[in-house]
Formats: structure tokens, sequence, C-alpha cells
């Protein structure tokens, strides 16, 4: 049995052929059902998440030979022309397949490098599967394997770490500055697409309590409503400013709305405590000033795009210690695969010389008329033993090969030389 | 058993120190909890080669500079210890146990100049010292914390957050522990002074009471207590606070130095 991966995901197929092809879980769970059923595949999993769709599977026969198969199957299930899928589909066998969701797993593969999503999405897929009766030992395995790397590349690496949009970063310079928000204040001004992502990151990571400023009062309301913040009336930079802990501004203003004076009150009033600015207007909202005041941090949409820019980078850097850990764990799932044939092969070989060795003896030992029955009862025990003899040393040295490559070229060379007209395991 | 229980420290101190060092530049938590394991290691095979020392001695090892140095070293690792499990912070482990190892290695390093045994004696006494020197680990701590925080805080302010700002502990955690290590300071030197002054006052026949260590001591104590008092409350919480508090820690150093060796008539031990 092989493992086959027939998919698309955001570097092969644009937006809309991608939704097109996306699985919904029923859909996942009725695709798996009927791909087993028609006898495509022997285990399958369905991975579907915003950026790709992956069916994978345990192929009953080689496994280039069903890919044709899946494709037709993917293009059926979703009423998408052939035509329209061919330039968007790769199919990966075997270690390919291994390495290709294992450096998913790891965020390798993800549109945002590291991103943390994909692997409870993988998590998720998997008890789909799993719960539906869809997986076998190969996929059981396969994917306890690509949680293990996904989980250990994330701890291991600085892959998942660094923040990685300007709102994310933002975000996690003020947890520099007061570590843990849950006891802490935001105060956001405007209340634009920009705030919003920011007031989303600011709820992730558990703030407190949250203000909202805005010139137009109904679209802050509504802000207000859906991320459970509080409307504060525009302009009342005595009251307002004071409060929070942390003060975003994404204003379209012609000058800056708040500056140095009113800041300096607002410290007095708030006992010097810290306050992080994160001005992410154009032109920029907090007067530069208030970046000198004491305990006051002023970071402006330049210094945070500056601090992405530079974790891109970090991020970067870490692939190739990621890759090296896919490497190592595809290694290892790909021994115990060899290691798992092997016994089914070493089992069938000694079937075969077993059928052989009857042959033989009906062809030949049958003729030689003075042979009693204890005679050839003798001489078949010893051509056992003479066969389990042959077939105990190379099968020691096969199971107690160590290096991957040798091992799987030895497995496959077994296959072909003795059972040449028998199908994979 | 001595030369055993030096190198299972010094091994166990140095492999902590890799290991935080690690953490500090990967942010793996095995490695820092692994860093952890090994410094209170480090503090049992420590504690077991001072309690040799005292054997010998039959009191805290407080009468040479190996067993005062010794005895710091050990008591700032316990303190830094208790910060870190009571914060659930390991980042600045990195940057304290250089400290710890130089102590431990300059205690064994220093010559035996085996000081006057002073006249009091006893448990009190024995707590005295002991409390002493839990004072000035825990002021070093903070010290070393409030120089972490300053760091930090220059290189947030100036927008260069480089790799390590982001393994770093938050500000406010930094100044929370440099707080408390300061509390822990300021309780113990408060008790350790009152019961050196009633040693004093036992002995009025042979110390009087203005000895300039025992004016510097109280000056320590009062700044400590300015420090506590003003990084709560008051425009200084922030950098001004943690300035103080390295300046604070020069005081103490004055003390050691200056004032032991060359200014104090009967107290030159810690």
């Amino acid at each position: 049995m092989e493992i086959v991966l027939v998919g698309l995901n955001h570097r092969t197929a644009p937006v809309e052929v991608r939704e097109r092809v996306s699985f919904t879980v029923d859909q996942a769970r009725r695709a798996s059902e009927q791909l087993r059923s028609k006898g495509l595949l022997a285990e399958t999993l369905v991975l579907s998440t915003c950026n790709r769709s992956e069916v994978y599977g345990v192929s009953p026969e080689a496994s280039h030979e069903c890919a044709p198969g899946l494709s037709t199957f993917l293009s059926e299930f979703h009423s998408v022309r052939m035509d329209v899928l061919n330039g968007s589909l790769y199919h990966h066998y075997d270690r390919e397949a291994v390495r290709h969701l294992f450096r998913v797993a790891a965020g390798l593969d993800s549109m945002m490098l590291g991103e943390a999503e994909i692997l409870g999405q993988v998590r998720e897929a998997y008890r789909v599967a799993h719960e539906q009766g869809a997986t076998g030992p190969v996929l059981n395995r396969l994917f306890q394997g690509a949680l293990e790397v996904g989980k250990r590349v994330r701890s291991e690496t600085e892959l998942g770490t660094r923040p990685m949009s300007v709102a994310s970063a933002g975000v996690k310079l003020a947890e520099r500055i007061f570590g843990k928000l849950d006891e802490r204040s935001a105060l956001v001004l405007g209340a634009g697409t920009i705030s919003e992502q920011v007031i989303g990151q600011l709820r992730d990571r558990g703030i407190a309590r949250l203000y909202l400023m805005n010139r137009s009062r109904e679209r802050a309301d509504g802000l207000a409503k859906q991320y459970r913040g509080e409307v504060l009336p525009w302009g009342e930079w005595d009251v307002a400013l004071p409060l929070p802990d942390v003060i975003v501004s994404s204003v379209a203003a012609e000058e800056a709305v708040v500056g140095g004076k009113l800041v300096e009150q607002a410290m007095e009033k708030r006992a010097n405590r810290a306050l992080f600015f994160m001005d992410l207007g154009l032109p920029r909202n907090i007067d530069a000033a208030v970046g000198k005041l004491y305990n006051v941090y002023l970071y402006n949409i330049d210094d945070l795009t500056e601090i992405v820019a530079q974790n891109r980078h970090a991020r970067e850097n870490e692939i190739p210690k990621a890759d090296g850990m896919v490497e190592e764990h595809v290694g290892k799932f790909l021994s115990w695969q060899a290691s798992v044939e092997l016994v089914g092969l070493l089992d069938e070989l000694r079937k075969r010389m077993r059928e052989e060795r009857a042959q033989f003896i009906h062809a030949r030992v049958e003729s030689i008329k003075h042979l009693t029955n204890a005679d050839r009862f003798q001489v078949e025990k010893l051509m056992d033993e003479l066969l389990e003899g042959l077939l105990l040393e190379p099968a020691q040295r096969l199971r107690g090969e160590k290096d991957l490559r040798r091992k799987v070229q030895n497995v496959e060379a077994l296959r072909d030389l003795f059972l040449s007209n028998r199908e994979k395991p | 058993m001595h030369y055993a229980l030096f190198i299972s420290t010094l091994v166990a101190y140095a492999l902590s120190f890799a290991l935080y060092l690690i953490f500090l530049n990967t942010g793996n938590a095995l490695t820092g909890r692994l860093g952890t394991l090994l410094l209170a290691v480090g503090l049992v095979t420590h504690y077991f080669a001072l309690l040799e020392r005292s054997r010998g001695l039959h009191t805290v090892p407080y009468h040479d500079l190996y067993g005062s140095m010794s005895l710091f070293g050990w008591l700032l690792a316990l303190t830094y210890l208790g910060l870190e499990l009571y914060h659930r912070q390991r980042s600045v482990g990195a940057l304290v146990l250089p400290f710890i190892l130089v102590f431990f290695l300059a205690a064994h390093l220093a010559p035996a100049d085996k000081l006057s045994p002073p006249e009091a004696h006893g448990p009190s006494f024995a707590l005295h010292v002991a409390l002493s020197i839990l004072a000035y680990s825990a002021f070093a701590l903070s010290f070393v914390l409030s120089l972490v925080f300053l760091g930090e805080e220059r290189l947030l302010r100036a927008h260069k957050l480089g790799d390590v700002v982001w393994r770093l502990p938050p500000l406010e955690l930094l100044e929370r522990m440099s707080r408390s290590s300061v509390l822990v300071g300021l309780i113990s030197i408060t008790i350790g002074t009152a019961l050196g002054f009633l040693w004093v006052d036992r002995l009025s026949n042979k110390y009087s009471f203005y000895d300039p260590k025992y004016a510097i001591t109280l000056v320590v104590l009062l700044l400590y207590a300015v420090y506590f008092r003003l990084a709560r409350t008051t425009a200084w919480r922030g950098a001004r606070a943690s300035k103080l508090c390295v300046f604070n820690f020069l005081i103490v150093f004055l003390s050691f130095t200056v004032v032991n060796f060359y200014l104090s008539h009967s107290h030159r031990y810690f």
C-alpha cells in the first residue's frame, strides 16, 4: 500500500478555484466514504482550509495508478470541470506525500510562514476522519507524526513566535511592556478596518477593558457592540487619555490629533504608569514629541512595519532548521513503514518458498519410488530447515538496517526480485 | 568529599547557565525547565558544601572570605529560584547565573584570610549573619533585574528590538520581580540589623554604636525603603526607580569594600 496525496493550495490555484474545491466537514466525511466505497483508497483523510484542499489516502494499488482516479473524483464531487483543475492539482506519493504533510503541519507551506492555525486544522481533520473510521494504521501513524513535527517545530524554532502583521506586532509590543493584557485597558481612536484588526488582536490577547472613540459615533457603537467595548465621546481627551494603558490610533486627520501637552497631563493623572501608543495613522495621529515623555512608548506605522519585516526575516532564517526536523520525522515514518512492510514481505516470501518447495517435492521426490513416507517427510523437513536458514540471516540484517535509504531499497529489491507479481502490501 | 561537592556544584551551575542562555536565545521551554532543575541541583550540592564547612566551624561560615562569598552566592541562587518560581519567569536566569558562578568560584579562589572571630556567637548571631547576607544577595538580585529593565526599556524606546527583547520578561514584570527581591532584602536586613544591634548592646563595653559600618547599613536600609515606596506609587516608577535601585546597590558595594576594609573598627564582615 502506498500513500497518495492529491490537492491544491494557494500556490497552485487562485481563490476562485480554491473556494470551489473546498470541503465542509460534512462534505469531507462524504468524500471519504465515497473514496473508500468505490475502492479508490483504503484509508482516507480530507484536509480543507481556506488555503488548501487536500485528500490523503492509502492506495490499494500502486499510487501513481490511482492518481487520475482521484483527480476525476475531485472534479465530479465538486462539479468542477477537469480543465479548470488540471493546472492547479498536485499529486505526491509516499516520501513526497509524507514530507508535504509534515511541512504543512509545521507551517512551512502556509501563506503566512509559520502560522499557528494550520496545526489545529490538521488536528481537527484527523479527528473527524478518525472518528468516522476513515483512517487506518498508516494514516493514523502519518497524522500523529505530522502533529508531532508541527508541535516540535513551533516549540524548538522561532517560526511561530514573532508577530507578522502590524496589528499583532503592536499588540505583542504592548505585552513586552505590560506582560499579559488581561488586567489592562485599551483606547482605540478610529473605527476603520485597521482599528478593527487591532481590536480583534487585543480581544484575542484578553484585554480587560476596551474604549472606543470615533468622530462618527454610529460606527464606534457598532464596533463597541461587536467587541464588548465602551464608546467615549470624541475629543474628551482629558477624560479618555488617563484611562488606558494602550492607545491605538488610526484616524484620517491632516495633523496630529493627540499632542504632547495632552499626554503630559494624562501621565500626571495616571501617576506615570506606562503608556503605549500604537500610531497607525498616515499622516501620523500622535505628536512625535509624545514619544519623548517619561514612561511613554510610541510606535508609528513605519516602526511597526520595520518590526514585521525583521520578524519575517527571522522566520525565514528558521526554515532550514524546521526543514531539518521535518526530514528527521519523514525518516522516522518511512522507517516505521518499511518495518511494517518488511514483516508482511517476509511472511509472503516464506509462504511462497513453501509453495515452491511443495511443488518441487511433488515433481521430483514423488517419482523416487523407493522413498517411504517417513523419508519424504524427512526430506520436506530438511528442505524447510534449509529455506528458513537461508531466510534468517537476510531477514535479521534487513530488520537491523539503520540506514533508512538502504532499508527501503532492500525491501523494494526483495519485493521486485522474489515477489515481482505481487502488489505492494 | 569537599572536592566532589565543589565540582558537582560548579558543573550544575555552569550547565544551568548554559541552558538558561539557550532558553533566552531559542525560547525552548524544555531547556528552560532543565536550567531551573540544574540550578536546584546546584543549590543542593552547594548547601552540602556549606554544611560541611559549617560543621567544622560550628556556625554559619562567615569567618573568612570563602565562607562569606560562598554563602552569598548560595543565597543569591536561592533568592533567584524563589523569585523565578513565584513570578513564573526564567528569562533572566541567564543574567543572574554568571553572578552566582562568579561568587562561587571567587570563594574558592579567595586567599585564606581568616578574620579574627567576633565576640558574638550563638543562634541569634548566626541568624544576624545569615539574614544580612540574604538581604545583600536579594539586593544584588534586584540590581541585576534593574539593569535588565534599564537595558530593555532603552531598546524599546529606541525601537531597537533585536532578537533578545522578545525573550526578556515584560518591563512591568521586571519591576515587580525587582520589588519582590527588595522586599525580601528589606525584611531580612531589618531583622538582621536589629539582631546585630542587640549584640552590640550586649557587648557595649567592647563595641561602640558609632561605627561607620552601622551607619552605612542604616543608610542602605533607608535607601531601599525609599526605593520600595517610590517604585510603587509616584512619578519615579519605571526607569527612575530602576536607576535608584542600581544606585542603592552601589552604596551596598561601598559598604562591602571601602567601609569594611578602611573605615570600620569592629565590623569587617558582611
